[in-house]
């Protein structure tokens, strides 16, 4: 029966990693947490989460108000970085018009497809418009390659290369700390703005109930258009941020960064601004320490793992709304 | 004729999609052996089928349970690799061809089953876009870990690694090679058993539906509190589903990977979901004939368009978003459904396939 | 939404119909050339490697041609490194009657597509699918460019050989087929050469932006050589983060390095110092690169890589290999294939990515390994 003695030989070969990956370690001291080490991987979660936090945003601002995950946000994202290089590195313009002209480009792109692919669909369900929006995210990767060919580009960081030192072993980019601050500034501004704002509060009622906002004499299609318009112009803002924190521009740059801060903003829960903004840092932090402490191998597989037992745990999301059901 | 008028209306169109799908087989069957059908057609016949079963499989937990699932290529990686192994496996202590193709189905399909209940157990907390996110989250996890397994045979027997390679004797093989994934793969599948695992799935689904479970299941879809508050176990139903619709993705995973020489971890990653997901919704939500239809359509159009060489993925985007368009906006559909009577019109109401041919 | 089902019903009909015969009409086999075809990403992420092999077999074709004599016929097909749409782009290919076949441009398509090859006993050489299952068990499938376990042993010896570095770290890609099978074979000869390697970590295709743990880690076990079985890409953010966390070990990497000078915006002081092992260099002084490398550049406004150049070699050395075996067009696909097998295996051929190549039974390529050193932004050879 040599089938049996096939399974009757199993041999497992489990690294240390798989036992450290079980949570012994943390127990028996195996591996000596260093203090410094810790701080500096702190800081590198809290830099690569920031990056996912301000996509974060703009994908939790579109899905907030319109309802719908707006698949192609991270090729937009790639589109403003691409105009921002063309500006910044071929024309050699300074880095804020590179910035500015982007975000027009991104904003104009946004209304545009949601006009063209998302407005004709408003009566459909929801996942049509994912569909289309997946189509959409097809077209402008394609688009991208056929215009600015699949050959990387290195972005040119529009903040410069610096950082500060705070002691030996620990080192904060210029980047970082522009986009924690760019981060919380959309934030705080994007919360002012539904909270306060005539359009602000427009959007919050289109969101609750699409039908009674109309019935309040509220234009539902220019709502959602300006919710697009926001989003994509955010869009931009992140794209040039995340090349400029890792400098290398191809057609597909938007998509797993997309992705992923998808995952950040239903972390966080899904159309809460702050939610966002926690959740891609927090997002960045799992993914730098499970690199670091459990292994570079399996670094994916325990940041989506986290994921689910948060979402076990608190089915909305960390700062998600709780949903009640009418019966 | 007579007995099938006794038949309701819903059992009538699953008996008409059937005998479309075999005749279609049939027909295809007959070009190919008469050499007719280019070797592009023959070469993703299985392709095709294997599409086919993970669109209704997927339709089964979007279209007919109502929950999103973004994971769906997970299963199929499941189904693949486990497929693979344990079809290596039997080739060791067995010739026939089809048995182990038969044995490695049943088995690819009974691990992805396990896989599909484990990710039912959250499920069963969550709700529409959390749901989908997990379901995501699943889908790359399989993904990672299938990453870093190594399978290994030789005189000494199975070794399995995780991350680190285990050390085989000179004669052994690596069956499941880590990023690598599974190479020097017997091509074992055919058509017809692809056909025939198709069928029966499709046959299992349209039972499942008209079944007492079937109307438990869509109750819970309409208005799961309703449906809980009449006695239907909530937990029940929505884990059988998963893991069904897990079952048949993974005999469709292990159908794929036989048909190629190779198949790696990324290719059953989150663009494989999503594609497999393109079908089901243009084919309708719920419907097994439209999920076929997009399926074998879809599979097909890359292909087809290749005449316009760069352009080609750009040409298939913009279908894609012409056709969701299409279907999904009233406007458009009218305009369609008036373009298309005044076809029946021009040839005097009675159309054929032939006619309609022409136009398309 | 019935009449629509409908519409889709008879679209699906007339696509299938139209798929069926499509290939019917391209049947052309009275032009006189031999064709080639292969496959390759040329859509998709992958698309950069796609492309450049595809245009530097262009531009061999198109001076084969213009030298008279035999003429070759080129068809490249988008397979966007998958190998399921690889082996429908094979099919394609042989729809339109291929003779001779480039393989893939990449592994895993190859693998596949080399098993077609192998069934329909059509001759292949690939010019970048570098693992040695692409040509495992098969008779008729050769490489072009160096094999895997040749690269990752290849680099070891030279390091253990030059006192390059006393500890050793390795970044790798671990869903990469290229990048791990170079690492498995590094490390299996650094077991054999004594070498320390002192920390060994991983990205993959959904990480590929934040090197920071990889980097640290080498950094805190002191490792003064950093081994990246690469492409350029990611090695160029690699070589910009250790540069920002102020860690410069020596950089050490394969002929999926080559590309990084000429990566548009790419700061070379950042390269400085950086070792690799390619075959194949943009700057290198022969006629043959120079003349290759101005005729790509004004056809297609960019500097060719290790792909365009092994792609140019595998068409030249598919002409000697017709020359001299005096295949003419009207053979069919199995007789040339014995031809080429024959020729293969006996002849030496001289091309960009280097002199005097000759190929064993196995269909692996033996080709000296040039060690180059960037400094001031070019490559210089090592020794």
């Amino acid at each position: 029966m040599p089938f049996f003695t096939f399974l009757g030989n199993i041999h497992c070969h489990l690294r240390r990693n798989m036992i450290k990956l079980i949570g012994l370690s943390f127990i028996t001291l195996e591996i000596e947490v260093q203090y410094m080490e810790f701080l500096s991987n702190v800081i590198n979660g809290i830099s690569l989460g920031s990056i996912y936090a301000i996509i974060a945003l703009g994908y939790t601002m579109v899905y907030g108000i319109a309802k719908m995950l707006n698949f192609a946000h991270g090729d937009v994202i790639m589109v403003g970085a691409y105009v921002c290089f063309f500006m910044t590195s071929r024309y050699d313009m300074p880095a804020v018009v590179g910035i500015l002209l982007s975000m027009f480009v991104c904003t104009v792109l946004g209304i545009v497809i949601e006009r063209l692919a998302y407005k004709p669909l408003r009566q459909a369900t929801s996942l049509a418009v994912l569909i289309t929006a997946i189509g959409m995210s097809y077209f402008l990767q394609n688009a991208a390659q056929l215009l600015w060919t699949s050959n990387p580009k290195v972005f040119k960081s529009v903040v410069g290369d610096g950082g500060i030192q705070l002691t030996e072993g620990l080192y904060v980019s210029h980047v970082t700390l522009v986009t924690i601050a760019v981060c919380v500034v959309i934030m705080i501004a994007l919360t002012i703005f539904t909270g306060k704002t005539k359009m602000g509060k427009a959007m919050r009622a289109c969101s609750e109930d699409k039908g009674a906002a109309q019935l309040m004499g509220i234009n539902v299609n220019t709502t959602i258009s300006i919710t697009f318009a926001i989003g994509s112009a955010l869009a931009a803002i992140a794209g040039v941020l995340l090349c400029s924190a890792y400098p290398n521009l191809v057609p597909t740059t938007g998509s797993m960064p997309g992705i992923k801060a998808f995952t950040a903003a239903v972390f966080g829960g899904i159309g809460s601004i702050p939610g966002a903004l926690i959740g891609g840092i927090l997002l960045g932090i799992i993914e730098i320490f499970a690199k670091a402490y459990i292994s570079t191998e399996i670094s994916d597989a325990i940041v989506f793992a986290v994921l689910i037992v948060v979402l076990l745990v608190k089915p909305t999301g960390l700062l998600g709304k709780k949903i009640s059901e009418k019966v | 004729m007579k007995g099938r008028k006794t038949l309701n209306k819903t059992s009538k169109n699953n008996f008409i999609t059937m005998g479309g799908l075999l005749l279609v087989y049939v027909i295809v069957l007959i070009l190919k052996e008469g050499g007719i059908t280019t070797n592009l057609i023959n070469g993703q016949l299985v392709p095709i089928c294997a599409y086919m079963l993970m669109a209704i499989s997927l339709n089964l937990t979007v279209g007919i349970l109502g929950e999103l699932s973004l994971g769906h290529a997970g299963f199929m990686s499941v189904g693949a690799f486990g497929g693979v192994l344990i079809g290596t496996l039997m080739q060791e202590v067995s010739d026939s061809k089809t048995l182990c193709l038969l044995v490695a189905v049943i088995g690819g399909g009974l691990l992805a089953a396990l896989a599909g209940f484990l990710i039912g157990i959250p499920v069963l907390r969550l709700r529409g876009d959390y749901l989908a996110i997990v379901t995501l989250a699943f889908g790359q996890i399989i993904k990672s870990i299938v990453n870093i397994l190594y399978v290994g045979l030789d005189a000494d027997g199975l070794h399995v690694g995780f991350i680190e390679k285990p050390e085989i004797l000179e004669d052994g093989k690596m069956i499941i090679n880590g990023a690598m994934g599974a190479t020097g793969i017997r091509k074992i599948s055919t058509f017809t058993f692809a056909f025939v695992v198709l069928m029966l799935c499709l046959i299992v689904i349209y039972n499942l539906i008209q079944s007492r479970t079937g109307r438990a299941i869509m109750a819970l879809r309409d208005n799961r509190i309703a449906a809980e508050s009449v006695g239907i176990n909530v937990t029940k139903y929505k884990l059988l589903v998963f893991a069904i619709s897990a079952a048949m993705a993974g005999m469709a995973g292990t159908v794929f990977a036989f048909n190629y020489s190779t198949v790696t971890p990324t290719k059953f990653d989150f663009n494989t979901s999503i594609l497999i997901l393109v079908f089901v919704v243009l084919g309708g939500l719920g419907s097994m004939r439209g999920s076929l239809i997009a399926a074998a359509l879809l599979t097909l159009l890359p292909e087809l368009l290749r005449e316009f060489s760069d352009y080609r993925m750009l040409v298939y985007a913009v279908v894609l978003i012409l056709v969701m368009l299409g279907t999904n906006n009233a406007k458009i559909r009218n305009l369609v459904a008036a373009f298309i009577s005044d076809i029946k019109s021009m040839f005097g109401g009675k159309k054929t396939k032939k006619e309609e041919k022409t136009n398309g | 939404m019935k009449k629509m089902k409908k519409l889709v019903c008879f679209g699906l009909v007339s696509a299938m119909m139209l798929s069926a015969f499509a290939g019917c009409g391209k049947k052309d086999s009275g032009s006189g050339a031999i064709r080639i075809g292969g496959t390759g990403p040329l859509t998709g992420g992958a698309a950069v490697y796609g492309n450049a092999a595809k245009r530097g077999a262009e531009i061999a074709v198109e001076e084969i041609n213009a030298l008279g004599g035999m003429q070759f016929e080129l068809r490249y097909e988008d397979d966007t490194h998958d190998a399921e749409k690889a082996v429908n782009a094979y099919n394609i290919l042989k729809d339109w009657n291929v003779q001779i076949s480039l393989g893939s441009v990449t592994t895993n398509p190859c693998i596949a597509t080399a098993a077609e090859t192998y069934a329909d006993r059509i001759f292949a050489l690939t010019p970048s699918a570098s693992s040695t299952d692409v040509t495992k068990g098969k008779d008729n499938m050769f490489q072009m460019c160096f094999s895997d376990p040749n690269q990752g042993s290849a680099s070891a010896q030279y390091i253990s050989q030059k006192q390059l570095g006393t500890k050793i770290a390795i970044i790798y890609k671990n869903d990469d087929a290229y990048s791990t099978g170079i690492y498995e074979t590094f490390i299996d000869k650094a077991d054999e050469l004594g070498i320390d390697v002192v920390s060994t970590t991983t990205f993959n295709t959904d990480s590929q932006n934040d090197f920071s743990v990889q980097l640290n880690s080498a950094k805190n076990a002191g490792a003064d050589l950093v081994f990246l079985p690469m492409y350029y890409e990611a090695a160029a953010l690699i070589l910009d983060q250790a540069k920002k966390m102020n860690y410069a070990p020596k950089f050490f990497g394969v002929d999926g390095m080559d590309g990084i000078l000429t990566l548009e915006g790419f700061d070379t002081s950042l390269a400085e110092g950086v070792m690799l092992l390619t075959p194949f260099s943009a700057d290198a002084s022969d006629e043959k690169t120079k003349s290759f490398v101005a005729k790509y550049q004004e056809k297609f406004n960019e500097t060719p890589n290790q792909f365009a150049a092994d792609a140019y070699d595998c068409v030249y050395a598919i002409y000697e290999a017709c020359q001299k075996g005096e295949v003419t067009a009207d053979m069919t696909a199995e007789e040339i294939c014995d031809i080429m097998i024959a020729q293969f295996t006996t002849m030496k051929f001289d091309g960009l990515t280097g002199t005097g190549m000759t190929w064993g039974t196995n269909g692996e390529v033996t080709k000296d390994p040039k060690g180059m050193v960037i400094q001031n932004g070019v490559y210089v050879g090592l020794d």
